[in-house]
């Protein structure tokens, strides 16, 4: 019993981490229908710039906002200058641009930062809280983690929902041409959701690190846990992304603690060929017509 | 209001338009008439900025738009009203008519949003749903709305009556013409519908295989067997 | 000559065998003039264009992507080494290579069905999953397969005929790398031969159809489902034998040799060269080989520890990857063909222009390449500036 509370707790951790990381991807996908597969090494990268600010003697909430303000900057620069040529090209364009960027900051972050693990310090206590006399698999940086993916969800929904730029990204993302004649500037729009989502992806990456090693290839295996959460959610529904990832990181939590941790990776590609075979359009999708 | 000189257009070797020229008036609505493929979606997109001329110019009041983005039109009180398929069907009623108040740029006012509803009663009734479940005509009605939240004073409408029963179309034209008679609206209507078209509009333009065959008040061309027959199958 | 250049413009079999018999004389060549050292470095070369030529075919020619081929590699090498895993195995090696091929061709069939119905950017997220799950394989039956260590390959003796026969070409011993890179070699002209056949002929215009058009092909009678799972199975046989020949020249078959990192070389390699053409397949890889001994020196010298040197040629890559994609989206062989094609056209219209100008006759229109080529495989190239060429 305790260790299915505690499996089931490490996975609802895991889970709000994929959810983040699947949540950037969304955010991209449904506006300029691109698989960002870059956001890893994006996310990684940032996540070495906190490292570096916190070993330089700077708190861990200023290397917490750097990496976030940065992550903001990459994105927004990354789509003007790299991705803008490619979006009305075909796919396969797109996929290739996104790999080779994958590469590239993968190289330049082990040619800046080394191309060893080095632990990244957690905000809080990594040891479990006590429930009852026991202690459970549930740490207070683990509540932050669901905490600060709740919170960033929160803010997303009402950012969309309620502002008019949220309306204009929306918009944007739904259908450019008629957002354009209705005077929104298609490509700034564009932009910001790459800048926002390449937040979010640092987000997660920061989340995954805090108390653990990073490395420049810390963050390869979670653009695939990322991306089937979010083709779980349908790849288009920031709720969906978020729900997806919190079934992906139970289902895995699962799969590591009663099955081996080696097959975790197996078990996300057989859940993923199962959602795409089944229900292409995601768990949710009303319509399973979709072309995939 | 609007004029259009010489304006040539096309995809690539293509020609879709080849000097076109003609006068939208103040206050009127002229329609551009003539089969499929005669150019009249490429002379609305190139006139709205979605698409380059080669050579020629348009006009607004007299200031040629040149190197003025599609994203710019509303701000300049002009706005293009795709056919039906331009609702953003993800979004709500309200949420489309919203976008539409903030096309000029600056903040929504709500006075527009009612003044709307008041003309679209239909709309009112289901603000907040989303916009894949309207009908056809209440889709036109819909993009109509959101084109008049940011009081333009030209109007570029592109096939309104496509795939409408004769009976919405004939309230859409009614409603057009109350807003040029009572406010001074400009509207360019594209219609293939010629028939129509004519009823409602104070000038006519025929546009066959990219040019202009035909410049006239909507009567003589209504009265014109010949030319009705040879380009508007009525 | 003339029935040589009959052969060569008649028969598409036989332009194939006379440029793989060049070939073989060429590797002869190298491989007796090069020490050691380089002929591994030429094995490596040799494993990395077949498994180059086996993607270009699928992403270029037949327009799916894979990030899954370093799995299916490792399927190809796995095999390898469970079949050479005694010193004294008396199994042919060439039966070693055709069983891995085999292996990988299973497999890859079981993938092709899935990835059939998937598409851009789900595809590659379906095969870049493979990449990553594959090697928990090996750990979890680490006892059967391993584990992290990895199976070591114990490769046979040199068998006496080659022995016999090197000696009898140049009087001296074969050693076991120039063996290994021979049969790396021989590996990668037998696998050009049967691609390029399979490219020019039915089989590869049904897989060019589906990539330009789904619509227009299936009206034609084509069935996509199989035309991709073909397209699939082929090049997942390719990436068998290269996981052979690598498991072979590294001799070792270990989880860390499979990384995601080699699907993406690979897809490198073939971006590099240009999508579709299999001589740029063989010039991504030798890129590859030859490209990270030079940048990570030029690294050392400027004073970068040797680690993150070694890491400069990936950032080569990877920029030079994004920079094809931007400025040059049909790869160094298409760029370069396009343009050769281009100069050909123009000073064809140039002397039309002037027999025309003498004659009085119009404007006449440059004829293209009399050849059977086919539009090369370059579902990317932008605009109408689809190049001419063959898949060689």
């Amino acid at each position: 019993m305790q260790q299915l509370v505690n499996t089931a707790l490490g996975g609802l951790t895991l889970g709000a981490v994929y959810a983040a990381f699947a949540l950037a991807l969304v955010l991209i996908f449904r506006s300029t229908r691109i698989v960002n597969f870059a956001q890893a090494p994006m996310a990684m990268v940032t996540t070495f710039i906190a490292l570096t600010l916190i070993d330089a003697g700077y708190s861990y909430w200023i290397g917490f906002a750097a990496a976030l303000l940065s992550g903001l900057v990459l994105g927004a620069v990354i789509e003007r200058v790299i991705i803008r040529p490619v979006e009305d090209k075909p796919e396969i364009n797109a996929v290739i641009l996104t790999l080779g960027l994958f590469i590239t900051l993968h190289a330049l972050a082990a040619v800046i930062f080394g191309n060893r693990f080095r632990s990244f310090p957690a905000p809080f206590g990594l040891r479990g809280l006590e429930v009852g006399g026991t202690t459970i698999r549930l740490t207070t940086s683990g509540i932050f983690t669901i905490a600060a993916v709740a919170t960033v969800m929160v803010l997303l929904l009402l950012l969309f929902r309620y502002t008019d730029v949220g309306l204009r990204m929306r918009a944007s993302a739904y259908n450019p041409e008629v957002a354009r004649l209705l005077g929104v500037r298609v490509g700034r729009m564009l932009t910001l959701g790459w800048a926002l989502a390449a937040v979010v992806g640092s987000l997660s990456g920061l989340l995954i690190a805090s108390g653990g090693l990073v490395h420049p290839g810390y963050m390869d295996s979670i653009v695939v846990y990322g991306f089937v959460a979010a083709v779980l959610g349908g790849l288009e529904s920031p709720v969906g992304a978020v729900v997806g990832g919190l079934t992906l990181g139970l289902s895995l939590s699962f799969v590591s603690g009663y099955l081996g941790s080696e097959l975790v990776a197996l078990a996300a590609l057989l859940i993923l060929m199962l959602v795409l075979t089944l229900k292409p359009g995601g768990l949710f999708a009303v319509a399973s017509a979709r072309r995939v | 209001m609007l004029t259009l000189d010489k304006l040539t257009a096309g995809y690539g070797p293509v020609t879709a338009l080849q000097d076109v020229t003609f006068s939208a008036g103040k206050g009127q609505i002229t329609a551009v008439l003539g089969a499929n493929g005669a150019g009249k979606t490429t002379l609305l997109r190139t006139v709205s900025g979605l698409h380059r001329p080669e050579s020629g110019t348009i006009s607004l009041d007299g200031q040629p738009l040149r190197k003025v983005n599609a994203e710019q039109m509303p701000a300049l009180g002009m706005v293009h009203v795709p056919e039906g398929r331009g609702v953003i069907t993800e979004l709500t009623i309200e949420e489309n008519l919203r976008l539409g108040g903030l096309a000029k740029g600056g903040k929504l006012r709500s006075e527009d949003l009612e003044r709307v509803y008041e003309l679209f009663p239909v709309l009112a009734d289901r603000r907040a749903s989303l916009a894949h479940t309207l009908s056809g005509g209440e889709r036109q009605m819909l993009v109509i709305g959101r084109a008049l939240m940011s009081e333009p004073r030209l109007l570029l409408l592109d096939e309104p009556s496509l795939g409408l029963a004769p009976r919405i179309v004939a309230q859409i034209f009614d409603l057009l013409r109350g807003l040029v008679d009572d406010q001074g609206l400009s509207v360019l209507l594209v219609e293939q519908n010629a028939r129509s078209a004519l009823s409602v509009a104070d000038h006519g333009v025929v546009l066959n295989l990219g040019r202009v065959v035909a410049d006239e008040k909507a009567s003589v061309l209504a009265a014109d067997d010949q030319l009705r027959h040879a380009y508007l199958g009525f | 000559m003339n029935r040589f250049l009959d052969v060569w413009r008649h028969s598409v079999l036989g332009r194939h065998l006379l440029t793989a018999l060049i070939g073989l004389a060429v590797v002869v060549v190298v491989l007796e003039s090069v020490g050691d050292f380089r002929a591994l470095q030429l094995a490596a070369m040799a494993y990395l264009g077949i498994a180059a030529g086996g993607l270009t075919v699928l992403t270029g020619i037949n327009g799916q992507i894979s990030l899954g081929h370093g799995a299916l590699m490792a399927f190809g090498a796995y095999t390898t080494a469970l079949l050479l895993d005694d010193p004294t195995s008396s199994m042919p090696i060439s039966l070693v290579v055709l069983a891995s091929t085999a292996v990988a061709l299973l497999v890859g069939t079981a993938v092709g069905v899935a990835a059939a119905r998937l598409h851009g950017p789900y595809l590659a997220g379906a095969t870049l999953a493979l990449a990553i799950a594959v090697p928990g394989i090996a750990l979890y039956f680490g006892s059967f397969l391993g584990g992290e260590q990895g199976l070591r390959v114990s490769l046979p003796d040199v068998p006496v005929w080659a022995l016999d026969l090197e000696y009898l070409l140049t009087g001296t011993e074969m050693s076991r790398s120039q063996y290994v890179a021979y049969l790396g070699w021989i590996t990668l002209i037998v696998t050009f031969v049967l691609l390029a056949n399979l490219a020019r002929g039915r089989v590869g215009r049904r897989w060019r159809a589906v990539r330009d058009d789904e619509v227009s092909a299936e009206l034609a009678g084509i069935q996509l489902g199989r035309a991709r799972i073909s397209a699939f199975m082929v090049s997942a046989a390719a990436a068998g034998a290269a996981g052979s020949v690598l498991a072979i020249t590294a001799r070792l078959a270990a989880p860390s040799g499979f990384t995601i990192v080699l699907s993406l070389t690979l897809l490198t390699a073939v971006v590099l060269g240009g999508l579709g053409y299999l001589s740029g397949a063989l010039i991504g890889a030798g890129l590859l080989t030859f490209l990270p001994p030079f940048v990570t020196r030029i690294g050392g010298d400027a004073g970068l520890s040797d680690i993150r040197a070694a890491e400069l040629a990936p950032l080569v890559y990877g920029l030079v990857m994004v920079l094809v994609i931007l400025l040059a989206p049909a790869g160094l062989v298409g760029t370069t063909r396009m343009s050769l094609a281009g100069r050909r056209a123009r000073r064809q219209m140039a002397a039309a222009g002037a027999a025309g100008a003498t004659t009085g006759s119009p404007g006449t229109t440059a004829p293209h390449d009399s050849s059977d080529e086919h539009d090369p495989g370059t579902p990317q190239a932008s605009g109408s500036t689809t190049p001419k060429g063959s898949t060689r």
